[in-house]
Order: C-alpha cells, then sequence, then structure tokens
C-alpha cells in the first residue's frame, strides 16, 4: 500500500514538473517517458517468458505511421484507438504463426519483422501513392505529448503489476521457468503467450503514435529505426526484465547515456551501444536490481 | 527462363549462407543474428581488397576464406564459449544469452563498417560482360560467383558425409550429450562447427560482393534469409538447405522480375509464414 502511495506521489511529481524545466529538458523527459514505456511493455511480456521479441520498433513505427497517414481524417483519439486495433492485430497475426511453435521461431520472425514492415510500407508509398514522407500537424504541445507519454508509462508498470498478481503473471512465469511443467499443470500455453504479447505490442504501437508528433515529418526510415528496438532491449535487460522497475531503472541512465553518445560520437555510438550490450550480457545476465540483491545477500553473510 | 537461370544463381549463394547458419546452429547451439554482418565484412573485404590492392577477386575470397575461419574461432573462444560454459545444464539458456550477445555484435560489428565504409551503396565491376546461358545472356561474375558457391557447398557435403572430420561434427550435432562418452571434445568441436560457418558466411558475401550492390545496413536482410532457408530445408539438414536456398532465389527473382523488387522480402517472409504453420519441422525436415 505504502509502495503504491509513493508511486503515486512520484507520478503526481513528474505531471507537475513541466512548470519548471526549459523546452529542451522538456523533450529529454518525454524521450525517457517514451524509453521507460516502451522497456516496461517489452520486458511485460519478455521478461518472464523469456521470449525475445526484437521488433520492437515494427510495431513503434506502425503507431507513428498510423498517426501519420490518419491524423488530417480522423480527430485524435480515434486515430490512437485505429493505431491501438492496428498493433494488436499486427501481435495477434505475428503471435498466432509463431507462439505455437518453439521459442526460436518467435525471435526470427521478430528479428526481420521491422524490416519487413518497412519495405512494405516503402513500397507502397512509391508505387501506389507516389510519395514517400508524410507529415504530421497536430495541435498537441510538448507538454501534452509529455503528460501522454507518462501516463502511457505509468500504465505500462501499473499493467504489469496487476499482471503479476494474476493468473496470467503466473502462469508466463510457469512458462518462464519449463514449458512443460506449464503445460502439465493445465497452462495453455499458445494463448498465454498470444495474450501477454498483444498486450505488450499493443503499448508499443501507443506509445510510438502518442510520440509522432515530435517528429512532424515522417518517413519509413526515420520511424523504423533498429536502434530502437536495441536500446528497448538493454534497458530493460541492464535493469532486469523480470522486475517490476527493472525496465524503469535501466530505460533512465541509458536514454541519458545515448543522448549524450548521440550527440558527441554521431558516427561512432552504434559500436559503443553494442559493446555495452554484449557487457550486460556478460556481466548482468538478471540485471542491476538482481546484482543488487546479490550483492546485499553478499555482503549479509560476510556480517555475520 | 531468365528468371529461372538468374534465381538459380542467386539461390546458390543464399544456400551457401545457409549452409553456414545450419552449421552454426546445428553444431555449436550458437543462434547468430550477427550472422549477415560477418557476411557484409566479407564482401567489403573483397571490395577493398580488389581496389585498393588490386587482388584479383577470385585470389581475394582464397584470403577471406581461412580469415573466416579465424574470425570465427575468435569469436567463438572469446564471446560464445563463456556462454556455453553458464548455460551447462540450464536447457534453452544458452539460445537466450547467445541470441542477445550476437544481437549486440550485430550493432558492433554495423557500427565498425559504417564507420569505415558509410551507408552508402558498394559494387565493384568486375568481369561483368555477358556469356550465353540456355539462351539467357548471364553476367559472368554471376557465373563464378555461382561455381564458388557450388564448389563450397558440395565440398561441404562431401566433408561431412565421407570424412573422419565430418562424422565427429555430425555426432556433436546430433547428441552433443553422448559425444563424449566416443572421446569427442565437444568443446573444440563446437569451435570448428562455428569457425566453419563463418568461413562460409565469408565466402559468401565475396561472392555477393562480385556481382551484387550491397551496403553496410543489408546485414539483417542477410541473417533473416540465411535463417528462412534454415528453417525450411530443417535445422541441420544441409541438402534441405542447399534445397531451401535455391527454391528461395528462385522465388525471388520471379518477385522481382514480375511484381517488383520492393517485395522480396514480403516474398520471402511469405514462405516463411507458410512454412511456419504447415510444416514447422522444415519441408525436408523429420518431425521430431
Amino acid at each position: 500500500m505504502i509502495r503504491l502511495a509513493i508511486a503515486l506521489l512520484a507520478l503526481a511529481a513528474l505531471a507537475v514538473l513541466p512548470r519548471f524545466v526549459s523546452e529542451y529538458e522538456l523533450g529529454l523527459l518525454i524521450g525517457m517517458a517514451s524509453y521507460v514505456a516502451l522497456a516496461s511493455a517489452w520486458a511485460l511480456f519478455s521478461g518472464h517468458t523469456h521470449y525475445i521479441s526484437l521488433a520492437t520498433v515494427a510495431f513503434y513505427g506502425t503507431g507513428a505511421y498510423t498517426v501519420a497517414v490518419l491524423n488530417e481524417s480522423l480527430p485524435y483519439p480515434a486515430v490512437l484507438l485505429c493505431a491501438a486495433l492496428i498493433g494488436a492485430a499486427m501481435a495477434l497475426l505475428v503471435g498466432l504463426s509463431t507462439l505455437r511453435l518453439s521459442g526460436i521461431y518467435f525471435v526470427i520472425f521478430t528479428f526481420g519483422l521491422a524490416e519487413l514492415v518497412r519495405q512494405l510500407i516503402t513500397w507502397y508509398e512509391v508505387s501506389i501513392t507516389g510519395t514517400l514522407g508524410r507529415y504530421i500537424f497536430l495541435d498537441l504541445t510538448a507538454r501534452d505529448i509529455y503528460w501522454q507519454m507518462l501516463a502511457l508509462a505509468a500504465i505500462a508498470i501499473g499493467l504489469t503489476a496487476w499482471i503479476n498478481r494474476t493468473r496470467l503473471g503466473l502462469a508466463l512465469r510457469a512458462i518462464g521457468d519449463d514449458e512443460v511443467v506449464a503445460a502439465h499443470s493445465g497452462i495453455h500455453l499458445a494463448r498465454t503467450k498470444l495474450v501477454a504479447f498483444t498486450i505488450s505490442a499493443t503499448l508499443i504501437t501507443l506509445v510510438g503514435a502518442v510520440g509522432s508528433p515530435r517528429w512532424v515529418y515522417v518517413e519509413p526510415l526515420i520511424v523504423f529505426n533498429p536502434t530502437v528496438s536495441f536500446l528497448t532491449v538493454i534497458m530493460a535487460l541492464l535493469g532486469g526484465a523480470n522486475r517490476l522497475w527493472g525496465p524503469l531503472v535501466g530505460a533512465i541512465p541509458l536514454f541519458l547515456l545515448f543522448e549524450w553518445l548521440s550527440v558527441n560520437f554521431p558516427d561512432t555510438y552504434p559500436i559503443f551501444l553494442g559493446l555495452m550490450f554484449i557487457a550486460v550480457v556478460f556481466v548482468l545476465p538478471n540485471g542491476v536490481l538482481a546484482g543488487l540483491d546479490d550483492l546485499r545477500a553478499w555482503l549479509g553473510r560476510r556480517g555475520k | 527462363m531468365t528468371t529461372l537461370v538468374l534465381g538459380l544463381v542467386l539461390g546458390g549463394t543464399y544456400a551457401l549462407l545457409a549452409l553456414g547458419l545450419t552449421l552454426q546452429y546445428g553444431i555449436a547451439r550458437i543462434m547468430n543474428l550477427a550472422y549477415g554482418e560477418v557476411t557484409l565484412l566479407a564482401a567489403f573485404g573483397l571490395v577493398f581488397l580488389f581496389q585498393t590492392a588490386g587482388l584479383p577477386p577470385l585470389l581475394a575470397i582464397v584470403m577471406i576464406a581461412p580469415a573466416g575461419y579465424l574470425t570465427g574461432w575468435i569469436l567463438y573462444t572469446m564471446m560464445m564459449r563463456p556462454l556455453v560454459r553458464r548455460a551447462a545444464g540450464k536447457p534453452g539458456k544458452l539460445e537466450v544469452d547467445s541470441i542477445l550477445a550476437t544481437f549486440g555484435l550485430l550493432f558492433v560489428l554495423q557500427g565498425i563498417m559504417l564507420v569505415l565504409f558509410g551507408a552508402n551503396f558498394t559494387s565493384i565491376s568486375y568481369l561483368d560482360q555477358g556469356v550465353n546461358v540456355l539462351g539467357v545472356s548471364v553476367a559472368l561474375n554471376r557465373l563464378i560467383a555461382f561455381g564458388i558457391c557450388l564448389f563450397a557447398g558440395l565440398g561441404l557435403i562431401v566433408l561431412l558425409n565421407w570424412s573422419r572430420w565430418g562424422l565427429i561434427l555430425r555426432a556433436v550435432a546430433l547428441t552433443p550429450g553422448s559425444a563424449p562418452l566416443v572421446g569427442i571434445d565437444v568443446n573444440k568441436v563446437s569451435r570448428q562447427g562455428f569457425a566453419l560457418g563463418t568461413a562460409l558466411a565469408s565466402v559468401g558475401g565475396a561472392s555477393i560482393a562480385m556481382y551484387q550492390t550491397f551496403s553496410a545496413n543489408d546485414g539483417v536482410v542477410f541473417t533473416m534469409k540465411a535463417l528462412i532457408i534454415v528453417i525450411m530445408g530443417g535445422v541441420g539438414n544441409v541438402a534441405g538447405a542447399l534445397a531451401a536456398g535455391f527454391a528461395l532465389g528462385l522465388v525471388e527473382t520471379f518477385v522481382a522480375t514480375t511484381f517488383d523488387p520492393g517485395l522480396t522480402l514480403a516474398a520471402t517472409f511469405t514462405i516463411f509464414l507458410v512454412v511456419l504453420i504447415w510444416r514447422p519441422q522444415g519441408l525436408f525436415g523429420r518431425r521430431s
């Protein structure tokens, strides 16, 4: 109960923060909130099940592109609803074809999915509508986007906390531990995975949709940038993908580091990020939070 | 007829790439997502050797193949071996770890290539006069690339099926748990399998550079195609991978010529979907 109160207080504090910061800092806050939302949504499915989804940007970009296509013909809430529905439909398609099989097929499918969607949209725009690139003109200030993004991040974390307490969360953990055992204890494997993956992908699509007005000009190469998928995974892993607050703990420092690297080393930053990713997999396979627990346990043993 | 000939030539390269990947996954149990980046590295290597050192591509390939083996050997020893050791006794752990580690490696290699060679499309002009094959004019460089792939692919099949080393490699691929019982050093053989796979990737990449335009961003697509061929052929099935590689080359050339070159990846994915739904064990695989 106290934890919930602290979390709500923090959320309220974050919500009034835009009053006190500059335009540039507000941009950073939006970026942070989006990556917290992305990493938390990613971990909602991949954290417990160990099904690594490499398709974050496929959904993220789809969300952004939906807004770009529909922003002049539909009211904003309807656009967001469309984006969520399209994201969910895509997730169902991917999930239905791969989640019945072993995890490797899912990884492979998600690995190429962003490139597939990007090429399809490019092909469609070039050969059918004849233009590549669209504009988003929405009457939204940076603050509006920040509040929406903050809400999404809160929803992603809140939903994870809630799912962790339900039968679905228990089933997901059981699947992550051992699929055979999970199946024998009566868990419907494919359905459980499909539900969690769809929720996760829908949230990711919404992050893309909500963040898209910041770009103004949108084209496939911009919104389907593989770095987004990459950052999401490394953030969740760094903090600890199976912890509620893990993705948040990983996302904030890494986002700031990424901003700094991409400004100061625009050409070489992917190399740094890649090396860091490998380092995380080797040194902190379960994330910082689990590492801290281990350290605490070790200190406790030494103290005795 | 043009589609058939060009498709077979393209399919030869794909088949070779898939063979390397199936060796890495089948023998070393490493799912290598940076596979396409290794391929591209070899492609850039060939262009570099050709343009600055003036080496003829055929000679360059002879140098690139052992360099690929060495690279794979080092990668396995430095990166994969610790993961394999950590995952001992935990099924599924190695798969997740190797996917994540090679995903990181993908960005490292891509970043290095972007810094060294830039994001532009690269190609060389080498022996691009036409040769008449069954009434179709095919560039000589394509034919040579096809010959190289055929040579390397068939060489591998002979090696795997009729040599003692091949027998050992197959034993580890089949039952890594029992292989030590007959005196096989699984670690050593895994390393060899991984290195051999990398060498094949390098030869495939170098032969791509001989006839095709490519850029530092193409790695994901190559990995994806190789993965899909491996699955179509059945994991660890060498003959299946060869057949599936040719099939994919044909389909892709057909889609590119009849519909639109921008839809080739969509065609690849469609095939993948059909295989997943209809025969997830692979078109030529046995149900396990």
